[in-house]
């Protein structure tokens, strides 16, 4: 029976609701899961990982291991877990970090790799994606003894399979060799939720007109628990800073709900939002060609009607 | 100090893309350097600048139209190029341990220059793959970039817009993205100059890779499923228009 890692990543002491989706579409018939949990917390996350088909849950514990992410170690200590448990596919999501460890621990294992991912089928070894920056998707087949997947947040829905999983600990014996140190971490100025992993997200483009009228939209941001957004118009004019900004030189983003204000929804604006789920787009312009890309359109000035759906929203 | 620029051509983005025989696509279209590499090349010649002296390299795996590419990288300010021809599409593994053995070969590399990933296959992977086989720190997402004497400290961007602060022994490898430089466009002295700088062409055959085999392949190519008609909220006032648009997300989106 071949055995399929995941990598649970954690935020604070909680498992990150997208991992459940990454659960889901991993499992299949005649293979096992296993969750490998860096934070020390293995034995809290067992019922909830177990609702989901994990049967083992590794611990992974050592000196220099937290939550706080170090690429090097990370790396080498899932490779090092990977070769103890004899996994042979690795499976994660494709977050900030996992754009990070999932290329590394491929790279380390000469592995295959496919990341951002809109669905994976690890029984067959396919994979749908997207390409040429979302103009096309593809079908595409990995061939090889181990293979890593990386999955676009929230595009994969979470389903339980309930199983029974033995918590187990496991210390690396992996050391850094010192050739890359974190100095420092910069703190954002983005408030609240990440944008690639948020399910929910408010974005601004140029017709918002100005930083302070961006206020508006993380009120009605606030209210739905929603991450801020910005076009590349928006960020060019200072509006927002490039860390919000959505689209072909941005972030990719795959959330349930995203509503569109002020965007005109230039092509490369919509390579980064297309498989949302749910577009709202407000725009002053009945032209705009956001409106044939979105599920429902307000036409109307947005400094008018967000602040309406904020307070729609607070009743 | 040898600097090396890995890069690719790709479809320009504001091209539509037709797909052709399933798997590929129209390729009578603008290619144009690959995004995300603008950043790269610049880097790498801002530094060589500022250094003084040294020399910048720049590598791309393609068919012979690659040429052109790797020529407005001269034009930006490379000093020569080396281009890897091949008329087949070698997936990600296969390009990284090409562009390792010609770095190998070079000998005395610096630092690797790449952009984090490409606009066609979004693969998302080579830089890491460079810096395993040549046994090197990467650093991907990188905003800000500064050399010393035996390392070198960058700024990647994490989750939420926070930045790790990253120092790395050179010689290392180093994925560029939006927002680390602007990259300057070739002036036309330069762009005549540069048909005359060197470019090496290796045959991919001619490597000797221990695999040139491909394990990512496409099976099929499609068009992403077009959102049907959208349809426009109705309302007299914003506060008509909300409270309407927030039923509809309730009752009939459920998303709310």
């Amino acid at each position: 029976m071949s055995k399929r890692a995941i990598f649970v990543e954690t935020k604070e002491g909680v498992i990150k609701r997208a991992i459940f989706g990454v659960i889901s579409g991993a499992r299949s018939e005649g293979s096992e899961l296993v969750a490998f949990v860096l934070d020390g917390k293995g034995k809290e996350y067992q019922s909830e990982l177990q609702e989901y088909g994990i049967t083992t849950i590794v611990d992974i514990t050592a000196d220099g291991i937290s939550e706080v992410y170090d690429p090097e170690v990370y790396t080498g200590v899932i490779v090092e877990a990977m070769k103890k448990f004899e996994c042979t596919e690795f499976v994660g999501l494709t977050s900030a970090l996992g754009k990070d460890l999932l290329p590394r621990v491929a790279a380390a294992l000469d592995a295959p790799a496919l990341l951002d991912c809109v669905s994976i089928d690890c029984n067959e070894q396919t994979v749908m994606k997207s390409q040429y920056t979302g103009k096309t998707q593809a079908k595409m087949k990995l061939e090889g003894e181990c293979l890593v997947y990386g999955v676009r947040p929230n595009a994969i829905s979470a389903t339980p399979a309930p199983a029974e999983a033995t918590v187990v600990s496991y210390v690396p014996s992996f050391k850094s060799c010192g050739n890359m140190v974190i100095k420092e971490i910069k703190a954002s100025t983005n408030k609240g939720v990440d944008l690639t992993e948020a399910e929910v997200i408010v974005a601004g483009g140029r017709g918002t007109g100005s930083t302070e009228n961006f206020k508006i939209l993380q009120e009605l941001a606030d209210t739905l628990g929603a991450a801020l957004g910005a076009s590349r118009a928006a960020v060019d004019a200072d509006f927002a800073p490039m860390s919000m900004q959505v689209g072909q030189t941005g972030k990719t983003v795959s959330p349930s709900l995203y509503i569109a204000c002020g965007i005109s929804g230039a092509i490369q604006h919509l390579a980064g939002m297309k498989t949302a789920k749910v577009v709202v787009a407000i725009n002053k312009d009945d032209q705009a060609p956001i409106f044939k890309k979105c599920d429902y359109g307000i036409v109307g000035d947005l400094l008018e009607v967000v602040p309406e759906i904020t307070a729609a929203i607070k009743k | 100090m040898r600097i090396f620029v890995c890069i690719k051509q790709v479809p320009d983005t504001a091209e539509n893309i037709a797909i052709q025989g399933g798997v590929g696509i129209d390729e009578s279209v603008k290619w144009v350097m690959n995004p995300y590499d603008e950043y790269a090349v610049e880097e790498a010649i801002r530094l060589k600048e500022s250094v003084g002296d040294g020399e910048v390299i720049v590598i791309s795996v393609g068919s012979g139209s690659t040429m052109s590419t790797i020529r407005t990288a001269i034009a930006m300010g490379a000093d020569r190029g080396v281009l890897i021809t091949t008329d087949e599409k070698p997936d990600q593994r296969v390009i990284a341990k090409a562009i390792a053995k010609i770095i190998q070969d070079e000998e005395d590399g610096d630092l690797v220059f790449c952009g984090k990933q490409s606009a066609d296959s979004e693969g998302m992977q080579t830089p890491f793959r460079i810096a395993a086989l040549l046994d090197m720190p990467v650093t991907t997402n990188v905003i800000a970039f500064e050399n010393s004497e035996e390392t070198v400290v960058v700024e990647s961007e994490v989750e939420g817009g926070a930045r790790q602060v990253i120092e790395m022994k050179k010689p290392c490898v180093v994925a560029a993205t939006k927002g680390l430089n602007e990259p300057r466009y070739p002036k036309l002295p330069a762009i005549m100059k540069a048909k005359k700088k060197e470019v090496k062409e290796i045959a991919l055959d001619s490597l000797n890779l221990d695999s040139q085999t491909n394990s990512m392949s496409i099976v099929e190519l499609s068009y992403p499923p077009e959102k049907p008609e959208g349809k426009m909220v109705s309302g007299e006032s914003p506060q008509e228009l909300a409270q309407n648009l927030v039923s509809l997300l309730k009752e009939e989106a459920k998303v709310l």
